[in-house]
């Protein structure tokens, strides 16, 4: 567990959030994260962050369900148990195909959404601070992680110069920790606050 | 400006009233977030009573065998499988809007995308039923998995269709669930960050697994989302392709035809698009949607069923060209004596059929009908009924007189338990679907937000003015140019 400061700016529109975004990150400060409601294309590249690699993986898990549907379905019915169906050869492929194809299709798609609920940590009961409740909503929510050479007074004026409605300065959890979202459990986190 | 993606003036708004982020979050929220309505519980209380039938009628059926069903010699597959490829069929709407319209940048599809994935995984629930209870002995079902055993271990037949079947059923309900629910998770986590009451914030923290909306987080599930409508794709044709497989690989006059995997795919969209406008026309009126989920929606909806509508005829045609070009007796006879004879026994089953599902549609083809929601929803029952009817068509008129005539089954009816079955599937199809539309937000919500600005009705007003501008300036330069 490990409690930061932050300096959040919360903006109504992604159309100032984004110039913003790119502002903040030309005079250097360190931006924890964005939150949005849905998904804004570009966004993403502006913070700086790396394309995700969840497709490469997706064609990994693809290939080995293509690889053990064909490696088990020969395996079974031409080494452990030929029997000849209709007359046809042991190994028949064109007969292979669709169970081939569901599993590659199976194998792929669960794959790529454990691995996306690995990467992003979700689960059930999992829980994690973002700063405020209206990001789910019509709220983008900027969080710039206050650092040793950060002055916080010029960085609120900063963000209010790039638009944002509301700066608020907080210190937060920025791990998962394991709670219900019905009971307020950050209490006991704020204890441990190491910042003064 | 430089955000906004430009659309033009010409297409119409897909979201009606001048809404801001919030609005959007509220008005889908808002059926949630009160107590269900008598309109709501009279419905959900019949569906359940539905589904009681359908247990009693399946316990009939498990202690007394499948001969409680009046299924005989030749017609073994009767309602059972008719309704299983129904209800199959009737799944694929939900996947070709949220797959195959995403692949295509359809905007239209954020309004109904998120109930029709739902009506998919209800539809597949049902369909699923079907072959399993028909196993007769159904505490055998597993054996249909290919699982080491003690008999050898002997395999499942990775040559025969019905089990390319038992894969690609599976395979489709846990790709449209994992497809559905990772959608969910955001606009779940929308309703845990608005809850007031106590077990709210439980059930939608629990199933909103911890979603922040962190812009890495966001990237990823559009990769996501993409690589899984890019592999649902493909796999929604395969799925009723495979089950058009059960009869087109048979040696069976009237099944044994190439035509069926494309035919059945253009049927089970013609269907899957009539149940969304059953479904939709109502939840629009009784939640309240009817601006996220609008008449031009129905309008584009409605172009699809007579576009699909028309495939299924042409299939029926060259069916019939084909069984008659093809000059073989046994096929002639199934054809133009079992089907197309209405004094033959099922005669009329395919005279509905043709009725429904190739010359009613028609009517679409005039606007003002496709934009009437009491002919929509009218249209939308007798599709369903047409293509419940072609798959009625396609396995009892096909086997009910074998090669033998002394095997010829003078008339097959169903008895109440296999009504009952059925009936029971529409229960638990509804019940679902009424807890859904309680439980979860039936509209995509961060969808609707995406694409808010780009063909929101007050923001296209908005827009207006730019667009004149740019045409304007782009006519001049290419005045002075030229």
């Amino acid at each position: 567990m490990s409690v930061k400061k932050f300096i959040v700016g919360n903006f109504d529109d992604e159309a100032v959030l984004f110039p913003a975004v790119k502002k903040v990150r030309k005079a250097g400060y360190k931006i924890h994260d964005v939150y949005t409601p849905f998904p804004i294309h570009g966004l993403d590249k502006v913070m700086g962050l790396r394309e995700t690699s969840l497709h490469t993986a997706g064609f990994i898990y693809g290939i080995s369900g293509t690889a053990t549907a064909l490696g088990f379905i020969t395996w079974a019915l031409t080494t452990d148990w030929p029997i000849v169906f209709g007359g046809k050869p042991f190994f028949s492929l064109p007969a292979w195909i669709p169970i081939t194809f569901e599993l590659t299709v199976l194998f792929a798609s669960v794959g790529m959404v454990l691995t996306f609920c690995y990467l992003c940590q979700l689960a059930p009961f999992v829980k994690k601070d973002h700063f405020n409740p209206r990001s789910t909503d019509d709220t983008f929510v900027l969080a710039l992680e206050c650092t040793a050479k950060t002055n916080e007074t010029e960085a609120k004026a900063f963000l209010e110069s790039a638009g944002a409605k509301e700066i608020v300065v907080v210190n937060k959890e920025t791990e998962w920790w394991l709670g219900r979202y019905d009971k307020d459990d950050t209490k006991k986190i704020k204890k441990e606050e190491p910042i003064s | 400006m430089s955000l906004l993606r430009y659309e033009s003036q010409v297409r119409p708004a897909l979201v009606d009233g001048d809404k801001n982020y919030h609005d959007v979050t509220e008005d889908i929220c808002r059926p949630v977030e009160v107590k269900p309505s008598k309109l709501w519980w009279v419905g959900f209380l019949i569906s359940v009573g539905l589904l009681v039938f359908g247990i009693v009628s399946v316990t009939v059926e498990v202690i007394y065998g499948t001969g409680q069903w009046n299924l005989n010699k030749t017609v073994g597959w009767g309602w059972d499988i008719t309704n299983f490829v129904w209800w199959v069929g009737i799944g694929h709407a939900g996947t070709l809007i949220s797959a195959i319209l995403l692949l295509f940048r359809q905007g239209w599809r954020t309004g109904v995308n998120r109930a029709a994935e739902a009506m998919t995984i209800f539809a597949v629930m049902c369909a699923g039923q079907f072959p399993i209870w028909h196993m007769g002995r159904v505490w055998m079902a597993f054996f249909v998995l290919p699982y080491p055993n003690t008999r050898g271990p002997l395999w499942v037949n990775f040559n025969s269709p019905l089990l390319w079947d038992v894969f690609a059923i599976s395979t489709y309900f846990t790709v449209s669930l994992l497809f559905w629910y990772s959608g969910l998770l955001p606009d779940l986590a929308t309703l845990r960050d608005r809850a007031k009451l106590k077990w709210r914030k439980f059930f939608y923290g629990v199933t909103s697994f911890g979603w922040t909306g962190s812009t890495k987080h966001w990237q990823r599930h559009e990769a996501l989302s993409l690589v899984l409508a890019g592999i649902s794709t493909p796999l929604v044709l395969s799925v009723h392709t495979i089950v058009s497989f059960d009869f087109a690989t048979s040696v069976v006059p009237g099944w044994h035809t190439t035509i069926f995997p494309p035919y059945f795919v253009a049927g089970a969209i013609f269907s899957g698009f009539a149940m969304v406008q059953t479904l939709l026309l109502v939840t629009r009126k009784v939640l309240g949607l009817s601006q996220y989920i609008t008449i031009e929606h129905i309008e584009v909806m409605n172009k699809v069923i007579v576009l699909t509508g028309s495939i299924v005829g042409i299939a029926y045609l060259t069916e019939l060209f084909i069984s008659w070009y093809g000059a073989n007796q046994y096929e002639n006879f199934a054809f133009f004596q079992n089907r197309l004879n209405l004094a033959s026994p099922y005669g009329w089953s395919y005279w509905i059929m043709m009725g429904c599902n190739v010359l009613s549609p028609q009517i679409f083809w005039f606007r003002k009908m496709r934009r009437n929601l009491l002919v929509t929803f009218f249209m939308s029952i007798l599709v369903n009924v047409g293509m419940w009817f072609e798959r009625f068509v396609i396995i009892v008129t096909s086997i009910y007189r074998d090669y033998l005539p002394s095997s010829w089954s003078t008339y097959y009816t169903p008895t109440i338990w296999e009504v009952g079955f059925y009936m029971g599937t529409f229960g638990l199809f509804f019940t679902c679907y009424f807890l859904f539309s309680k439980f979860f937000p039936v509209i995509a919500i961060a969808e609707i937000k995406h694409i808010l600005k780009r063909s929101g009705d007050g923001f296209k007003e908005k827009m207006d003015g730019v667009e004149k501008e740019e045409v304007e300036e782009f006519a001049e330069e290419q005045l002075h140019e030229h």
